[in-house]
């Protein structure tokens, strides 16, 4: 490799936020205890720098170190998804570090760092490189989810999730070492031409079932999900907002580009398998979802639900011609639920309480009197995760159906609607709760907590009635990539 | 010189044993021990796959792989350090405040 | 075939284990037949002179030997990658000097932050 395929050019946004989040870990060390808030302004700004940077230059389609990374479309708009959804928790951190007792500077250099491991994963287009990603990602993650050191709760679920996300990511690494071994590559590029020429052979099959396995447990899909529940309840609520949101979506940026690029030509091979996580993780995640009575596990089991039907939407990928438009309706439907996601756990932090108290679906009672707004946006949020309309939700699902009806999996997008309406009943009931029971709970709502609801609930709604500018992006941006 | 077969073979069997010893085993130090012996014996098969193609790719990786793990260590022993000194008990069963 | 041929390649190693292990066995035994024997309560400690030990062998040790354990393996990892470029360094010329450079820089940014952080005090 030289400097001349570096293309450092292209990843100056990368490398920016790079250097930006090693700096603002020795920053922080000559910042005072007390005002440590400073160091989250400047991880915003370091955010916010690197996504009107990302956002100016969507269309670009380069290659960086050597074919190892793409600069696409695909992974610019998945980029502002992750800086967007480490945007908004940064914001909600301010308040609830300082609230919760547990402010430390480190938090968020170790959150741009997450998120600079999510931005490789979806460039990435070597297997190395993905694998680099992902830990890149989810080590820092370990240590943002046991955060609230002096609580018991966050304790455990780091050690829970620490020890689950290395088990699968020991798998996926077996899974590469076998792909390799299969095809004497690990780029994408050149495992396709392998695969092309020589076919599946159970070498190859067994590689790619064990990777799948790490990527599945990253993206919490149905059987790889126990981890789930536990882990979202004992996190801190900005880290739940934040991971759920952008470690689903990297980990399904690298699915989509591993099975559509190099494993295009297996597209009957690995259907089947991607049609399974769609049903277990839809029917499984939301039958679970209805007997929760706190909100962050309901939202949990939500999340699992919501990967499934990323599934449904990859399915299509395998037939030739529909593998753009699945991709659109992946990253639309990530983006929704990115949006959502994100603004229903702001709601779930004003009302929660730095004692534990709070996280249980009856103290939403009476939501609607204390504090209109809130309920109103958090209303519009359980619509859009449910998928009705006038939300951006309900817009996702549509495209994710519609890019599996083309493919021809009318059954598929049957048991879609039917989850749908099993999910209606336990979105529905917190709705119910806030505007029809009476209760008296207390919220606490800073300034950046308010900005953050504001922002997700207008864009869920405007999203929702005019999809379309945002539609034509994806489109556009994605076209002829896979 | 000894075919790659072989050591595949004792990269599956090293897997295997570390994904048993994760299964099967309580002590939160003892599971991380394991899923070492995993990501080890996925170092030995690159290892083996790269001598039989003759290029450097896969010894490549387990540079990374390695560094990876090291990373991982560091997480992982504050973590269960921090577990320790709060519940003086690294046992997973142990590990109980959440239901599930 | 390749059986045979791969138990002649370590036939030697087979022969060496099998005399090492003859040798080791050998001797404990021909101590044990033809050496004295004075059995007496000294012999059983685990010293023979000095004091006696109290308590248990296994005792909790400060948790600042894991940090430095830790410490030591996160910077000890880093070798791993300057070996194989010390090796090309010629025919890498200025871009892998410069490569490196980055790579110790960002090194230099986890070692500032360990020191500031007092990690690296004893007391």
């Amino acid at each position: 490799m030289t400097i001349s395929n570096l293309n450092l050019v292209g990843t100056l946004p990368l490398l920016f936020l790079s250097a930006w989040a090693c700096g603002l870990l020795l920053v922080d060390l000559w910042i005072p205890g007390d005002r440590k808030h400073m160091t989250g302004w400047m991880a915003l700004s370091g955010f916010a720098i690197t996504f009107f940077w990302v956002s100016s230059n969507l269309g670009q389609r380069e290659e960086a170190f050597g074919g190892m990374l793409a600069i696409d479309g695909f992974s610019n708009l998945l980029h502002l998804v992750f800086l967007g959804s480490g945007i908004l928790a940064t914001l909600l951190a301010l308040n609830y570090l300082k609230q919760h007792d547990i402010e430390r500077g480190e938090f968020y250099p170790l959150m741009l760092f997450s998120v600079v491991g999510m931005m490789i994963m979806s460039m990435a287009k070597d297997l190395i490189v993905v694998f680099l990603a992902l830990e890149m990602l989810s080590i820092p993650l370990y240590v943002l989810v046991g955060f609230a050191r002096t609580r018991a709760d966050s304790e455990e679920s780091a050690l829970k999730y620490f020890l689950l996300g290395a088990f699968s990511s020991a798998f996926q690494v077996y899974g590469i070492a076998l792909i390799y071994g299969a095809t004497q590559a690990t780029g994408f590029a050149a495992i396709g031409d392998a695969v092309a020429i020589s076919g599946a052979s159970p070498l190859l099959l067994a590689g790619i079932g064990l990777m799948l396995v790490g990527l599945a447990f990253k993206v919490s899909a149905v059987p790889l999900h126990m981890w789930t529940p536990d882990v979202y309840q004992g996190a801190p609520s900005v880290v739940t907002g934040f991971m759920s949101v952008g470690a689903k979506a990297a980990g399904f940026a690298a699915i989509v580009r591993i099975f559509f690029s190099a494993f295009h030509s297996l597209a009957a091979d690995w259907a089947p398998v991607i049609v399974l996580f769609a049903v277990l993780s839809t029917v499984i995640g939301n039958v679970a979802a209805i007997s929760q009575t706190s909100i962050k596990r309901m939202l949990a089991f939500s999340s699992i639900a919501h990967a499934g039907y990323v599934f449904v939407a990859i399915v299509p990928g395998g037939y030739g011609a529909l593998s753009d438009f699945a991709a659109s309706a992946v990253i639309f439907y990530l983006a929704a639920y990115g949006l959502t996601n994100i603004g229903a756990w702001s709601v779930v932090i004003a009302v929660d309480h730095a004692d534990g108290m709070g996280s249980d679906i009856s103290n939403y009672a009476g939501l609607a009197r204390r504090s209109p707004g809130l309920a109103a946006a958090m209303t519009l949020f359980m619509l859009s995760l449910t998928g009705l309309p006038p939300t951006m939700g309900f817009v996702a699902k549509f495209y994710v159906f519609r890019a599996a009806l083309a493919a021809g999996y009318t059954w598929l997008v049957v048991v879609g609607v039917v989850t749908v309406l099993i999910s209606a009943y336990y979105y529905l009931r917190v709705i119910v709760v806030m505007w029809m029971n009476s209760g008296d709970g207390q919220v606490v709502t800073p300034r950046a907590l308010n900005f953050t609801v504001g922002v997700t609930a207008a864009a869920t709604l405007v999203l929702g009635l005019l999809p379309g500018p945002l539609m034509a992006i994806v489109e556009s941006s994605v076209r002829g990539l896979f | 010189m000894i075919p790659t077969t072989y050591y595949l073979a004792l990269s599956a069997i090293l897997f295997s044993i570390g994904v048993i010893g994760v299964l099967v085993r309580r002590n939160a130090i003892v599971i991380f021990m394991s899923i070492e012996l995993m990501l080890n014996s996925a170092n030995l098969a690159f290892v083996a796959f790269a001598r039989e193609f003759g290029t450097l790719d896969g010894q490549l990786m387990v540079f990374f792989v390695m560094t990876v793990a090291a990373a991982e260590v560091a997480v992982g022993l504050a973590l269960i350090v921090a577990i320790f000194r709060s519940k003086a008990s690294i046992d997973v069963d142990a590990v109980n405040l959440l239901k599930g | 075939m390749l059986l045979q041929e791969l138990l002649r390649d370590y036939l030697p190693i087979a022969i060496l284990l099998f005399v090492a292990t003859g040798m080791a066995f050998a001797m404990v035994a021909l101590g044990h037949l033809f050496g004295p024997r004075r059995d007496g309560k000294a012999k059983l400690m685990p010293y023979e002179s000095g004091m006696t030990p109290i308590g248990s062998a296994v005792r909790r040790m400060p948790v600042r030997y894991y940090l430095i354990a830790v410490l030591f393996v996160l910077f000890d990892i880093e070798v791993i990658f300057l070996l194989p470029w010390a090796v090309v360094l010629r025919k890498l010329g200025l871009f892998g000097l410069i490569e490196m450079l980055v790579f110790v820089t960002i090194l230099l940014v986890g070692y500032i932050y360990v020191w500031k952080k007092g990690a690296l005090e004893w007391e």
